[in-house]
């Protein structure tokens, strides 16, 4: 079965895209919700904001989390001095840049779902009694869960896939940031290393497998209306 | 009078306004596409007047010259909608209880079992709204709207797409509401049919 290196290589991505998931989906979520349902100025500006990440070249998401994250820059500086830590090589950073790649995918299928909950829903919640707050929690979340179980998975799929970004960000350290497609890519400069890059290319496939049938299996039962989570 | 209202509001191409004041059961009568709804959504609160009034059981809940404008889920108004709009994320039993748990106690002046024996329903509590006929959707989105408490009842063509039967059922439910109950209702539709069988009083729209 796997080696002891590559079980931790496995882990490590798992941690990754777990972590890139959580972090981004309710950020995701609040982005999708206003660019469906709120109207203000600059919406289209956010719209392009959100999905440059989608379109950007990896390496410049990378470059510009560098920027943003590096000791010296604004918000890494901040981590440094408040809480005296740092992103860099470390495997937080690989999450973020994994969370960055995954939120346009992440928001776009929540905006599908949040667009599909029925708005007589919500106005009829509101004839009943229920603040503007509550038809959010007891109606409009609850309809939205199939968008949010498929935002997860994909949002999954893309961070431990996420190659570019992360090597441009937080480099290729054994452990912390070399996730399974970095570990990939190193396997390929050895010499001798194309057994290694065969297994390690059987585990992302297995993964991804596994990730399309959790969805599959989670569509499925929340199609027949009951309650998924 | 249980209904004082003056609404006039501008709703795509149509001017859409309505004055008129009765107690028991008012029809709102008038063709399709004459803004019967659009009226319903405004005494509800869902759809804002230009300017206008709107007073139920003597308290108002809309009132231009008086800046009032109290939001929908303090209305007390229960509003069975043309399309029920059961939640579909929830049983039988808990649509019921959705509007019954947030009313306050004082305002409840029905329980479930009651409503329950009124319409029928008991043996409907467990299941999914999407296993439901046309009918029974209907009386349980009836049923939701009493348990919360309201002051009054907006019904909107409440026997549209529904046969025979099913009409006669949700018909006789209507008038027990009305008699039994003595609550106000506001009934909308384009039915001659009803208006004779229902109404105590009749305006026309459009």
């Amino acid at each position: 079965m796997l080696s002891p290196a590559e079980f931790e290589i496995l882990l490590l991505t798992l941690k990754v895209g777990v972590t890139a998931v959580l972090l981004t989906l309710p950020i995701a979520f609040a982005f999708a919700w206003l660019l469906a349902r709120a109207r203000f100025p600059g919406k289209l500006l956010l719209d392009g904001l959100v999905h440059l990440p989608l379109v950007l070249p990896p390496v410049v998401t990378g470059w510009m989390l560098l920027l943003a994250f590096g000791r010296t820059g604004p918000v890494g500086a901040w981590l440094e001095s408040w809480f005296g830590t740092t992103v860099m090589f470390r495997w937080t950073g690989a999450a973020i840049a994994a969370a960055v790649m995954a939120l346009p995918l992440m928001v776009r299928a929540l905006r599908l779902s949040i667009e599909n909950v029925d708005r007589g829903l919500e106005s009829a919640a509101r004839t009943l009694g229920a603040s503007r707050a509550r038809v959010f929690f007891s109606v409009t979340l609850p309809l939205s869960v199939p968008g949010i179980l498929v935002a997860s998975v994909l949002g999954f799929a893309r961070a431990i896939g996420e190659f570019g970004a992360t090597i441009t960000f937080v480099s290729n350290v054994p452990g912390q940031t070399q996730t399974l497609p970095l570990a990939i890519y190193s396997a390929l400069q050895l010499p001798g290393g194309e057994g290694q890059v065969l297994r390690l290319a059987v585990i992302a496939i297995a993964l991804s497998l596994a990730a399309l049938v959790v969805s599959e299996v989670l569509a499925r039962r929340s199609a027949r209306g009951r309650h998924v989570l | 009078m249980s209904f004082d209202v003056d609404v006039a509001r501008r709703v795509g191409e149509t001017e859409v306004s309505a004055r008129f004041s009765g107690s028991g059961l008012v029809v709102l009568f008038g063709p399709s596409g004459a803004g019967k709804t659009s009226v319903l959504n405004m005494v509800a609160g869902l759809l804002t007047p230009e300017h206008g009034h709107v007073r139920v059981g003597g308290e108002t809940l809309f009132d231009t010259v008086a800046a009032i404008d109290v939001p929908p889920e303090r209305r007390r108004l229960g509003y069975v909608f043309q399309d029920s709009r059961l939640f579909p994320h929830l049983r039988v039993r808990e649509n019921l209880l959705y509007g019954y748990r947030l009313a306050r106690p004082e305002d409840r002046w029905m329980d479930v079992d009651e409503t329950v024996g009124l319409l029928g329903i008991a043996h409907l509590l467990d299941r999914w709204p999407k296993s439901l006929s046309g009918g029974e959707v209907r009386r349980v989105a009836i049923g939701r709207a009493l348990l919360s408490g309201p002051r009054a009842l907006l019904l909107d063509e409440p026997l549209s797409f529904l046969d025979r039967v099913r009409r006669e059922e949700v018909l006789r439910v209507v008038e027990r509401i009305r008699d039994t109950l003595k609550l106000p209702i506001l009934y909308v539709t384009h039915d001659e049919r009803e208006v004779e069988r229902l109404a105590t009083q009749i305006i026309a729209i459009g």
